[in-house]
């Protein structure tokens, strides 16, 4: 009786639900039209015209000549570009490494009930709302109060603007990860963990064998948010020290040897040689690939992950 | 048994100072800040780390330097920081949970295109579109406080579309079936059925959007007409920047006014903000 009343329903919503859809049809224009509008001015005309670009010269827009290949070669020969994408990608191992671990052992040590651990998340996760150009100030602020002593600054040596910038991002990100993973700690069906401590696991290996295994699909959306925040990162960068310490080549090239993909190709933009847009350009658009790759790989990772579940 | 407990009970014990400790290091940077805007610039550099007493104490001049610096008043910063944020939240709420609600409802091919373009918009940084995008914004005089709502709007519909729709599909059809039934135009069974439902969504995304709005600095610094309109972000680069005069008690003593109404935010609405930022996680 019951199965046949709820089969009547379901077949009734289906039906019924074209007396939604057709009325709501003739509002197009109000519910899509400025959302679409905005999109197409902000993201998908730009979009389309920075690929474009990317194969001109240019100085403005307007002015540009199709040359095809060459920005990308000359982006590929250019120094400072090369430099930047293995500054950053070391840049983005490292921090994936500390900023994970970190988040972790902290997230671990807040779930076990200790007194004050909603406090302590509050004060953890507090830096995240702070922007990018302001932390880096304060950054600067501090590692030049610090160096100061030595006599040096964050802008003389390449090893302290990169551990500078490591230490402020673990103090930006460590909160916003802790709290990934505390959800999926928290997710943890207790009598797992119960069976695992009846049967005489210890600490160690309720970590390694339970827990651990449990939180996977937190992990790799960490590693994933670390790694890409790492490639994109820039307003710290650009606050902190702006690239110094520069290297000035023979050849009258320079090589900012602190400066980030994201922060190359603005400066290469807007630098004084306005002739070198096209490669900006290009050097954008190779980085935009690498972005993209990397969300895509993230995107399947969770797929999978979410498959196994 | 009762030596594990006493054992357990001081393994929590010290877990607990360690972390009050930690605590105390991590807001140590913001502590730092609060010091050093009251300190006379020239002890900003040698004595970062000392209370400013005595010939150190600097009272509000660094505020005042701060604020009057240049030819361009703070506080018009502030001003314009908080007009650009609530509104682009505002129209990005209103404009984006439209259509994502039109979207989930309507099974065109429009809207699927729609769909897509934006989940692909969101793995695009915006380095790919910054001189386009500034360049189109000139043009077409999006480069004002009043009217840069739209680029925001433009640039971030992406997550907001995707975080909306991805909530729309759990809601019930019955019941906007039964306003319809009950005689309700598609408007106002948006504004008084879906709305009210969506509430939670709404407040997510408002923090992810308020978080990514008043933090921006690029795309402000590239779209807006710098001679006449900056935000905080842009307000505080400058006073570094310019001049080659690096004051960096004034610097700090506007660092601080740009926080404080983070704080203040953050305290309020502690809870929503550690919920729509975990939600938001899925943008990479």
């Amino acid at each position: 009786m019951t199965a046949t009343k709820k089969k009547v329903r379901s077949q009734g919503g289906g039906l019924r639900s074209s007396l939604i859809k057709k009325p709501i049809k003739h509002w197009f224009p109000l519910f899509m039209g400025p959302t679409i509008i905005a999109f197409a001015i902000g993201f998908v005309w730009p979009f389309i015209q920075g690929i474009y670009l990317s194969f001109c010269k240019f100085r403005i827009t307007s002015d540009a000549t199709f040359i095809g290949v060459g920005n990308y070669i000359k982006a590929f020969k250019d120094a400072s570009f090369m430099h930047a994408f293995w500054y950053t990608a070391l840049y983005a191992v490292v921090s994936v490494l500390i900023i994970n671990v970190l988040a972790f052992a902290i997230a671990l040590a807040l779930t076990q009930k200790i007194k004050g651990s909603n406090l302590f998340r509050t004060v953890f996760f507090m830096p995240n709302l702070i922007g990018g150009i302001v932390l880096g100030h304060i950054w600067s602020m501090i590692f030049d109060g610090i160096l100061a002593k030595y006599n040096t600054s964050i802008l003389l040596e390449t090893k302290y603007g990169f551990w500078g910038l490591v230490i402020l991002m673990c103090w930006q990100q460590i909160g916003y990860m802790m709290i990934i993973y505390i959800a999926g700690i928290q997710a943890i069906p207790d009598d797992i963990i119960e069976a695992a401590e009846i049967d005489g696991a210890n600490r160690w290996q309720t970590l390694v064998n339970i827990t651990i295994p449990n939180v996977m699909s937190s992990i790799t959306i960490c590693t994933f948010l670390t790694l890409s925040n790492g490639f994109k990162l820039f307003d710290q960068n650009l606050a902190l020290n702006g690239g110094q310490p520069f290297i000035f080549k023979a050849d009258g090239s320079v090589v900012k040897t602190t400066e980030m993909l994201a922060l190359n190709i603005y400066s290469t933009f807007y630098g004084s040689n306005t002739a070198a847009r096209g490669t900006a350009q290009a050097k954008a658009v190779i980085f935009f690939v690498l972005v993209a790759v990397i969300g895509l790989l993230q995107l399947k990772f969770t797929r999978e992950k979410e498959v196994q579940q | 048994m009762a030596a594990s407990l006493t054992g357990e009970k001081v393994r929590r014990t010290v877990l607990s100072v360690f972390f009050a400790l930690l605590s105390l290091l991590w807001i140590f940077p913001i502590v730092l800040v609060i010091l050093n805007s009251f300190k006379i610039n020239t002890f900003v550099k040698t004595n970062t780390f000392s209370i400013p007493a005595g010939e150190m104490w600097a009272g509000f001049s660094n505020f005042v330097k701060g604020m009057t610096f240049g030819n361009y008043p703070y506080l018009k910063s502030v001003g314009y920081s908080f007009l650009i944020t609530i509104v682009s939240t505002a129209v990005i709420l209103l404009c984006t949970s439209m259509s994502a609600w039109y979207i989930s409802r309507i099974d065109s091919l429009v809207c699927r295109i729609v769909y897509y373009l934006c989940v692909f918009s969101m793995v695009v940084p915006f380095q790919m579109v910054m001189f386009t995008l500034s360049k189109t914004a000139d043009t077409l005089k999006f480069n004002t406080p009043f009217t840069i709502p739209v680029v925001y709007l433009g640039f971030g519909a992406g997550l907001a579309i995707f975080m909306f729709s991805g909530f729309m599909k759990t809601i019930p059809l019955e019941m906007e079936e039964a306003a319809v039934i009950d005689g309700c135009g598609p408007i106002r069974t948006y504004f008084q059925v879906v709305l009210p439902v969506l509430k939670p969504t709404l407040i997510s995304v408002a923090i992810l959007e308020i978080m990514w709005v008043w933090n921006d600095y690029l795309l402000p610094y590239l779209v807006l007409d710098r001679t006449k309109y900056m935000t905080i972000p842009i307000h505080i680069q400058y006073l570094k920047g310019s001049y080659g005069v690096v004051d960096l008690g004034a610097t700090m003593a506007m660092v601080l006014m740009g926080i404080i109404p983070v704080i203040i935010f953050y305290l309020c609405c502690q809870k929503y903000i550690i919920k729509g930022v975990a939600a938001g996680a899925v943008k990479g």
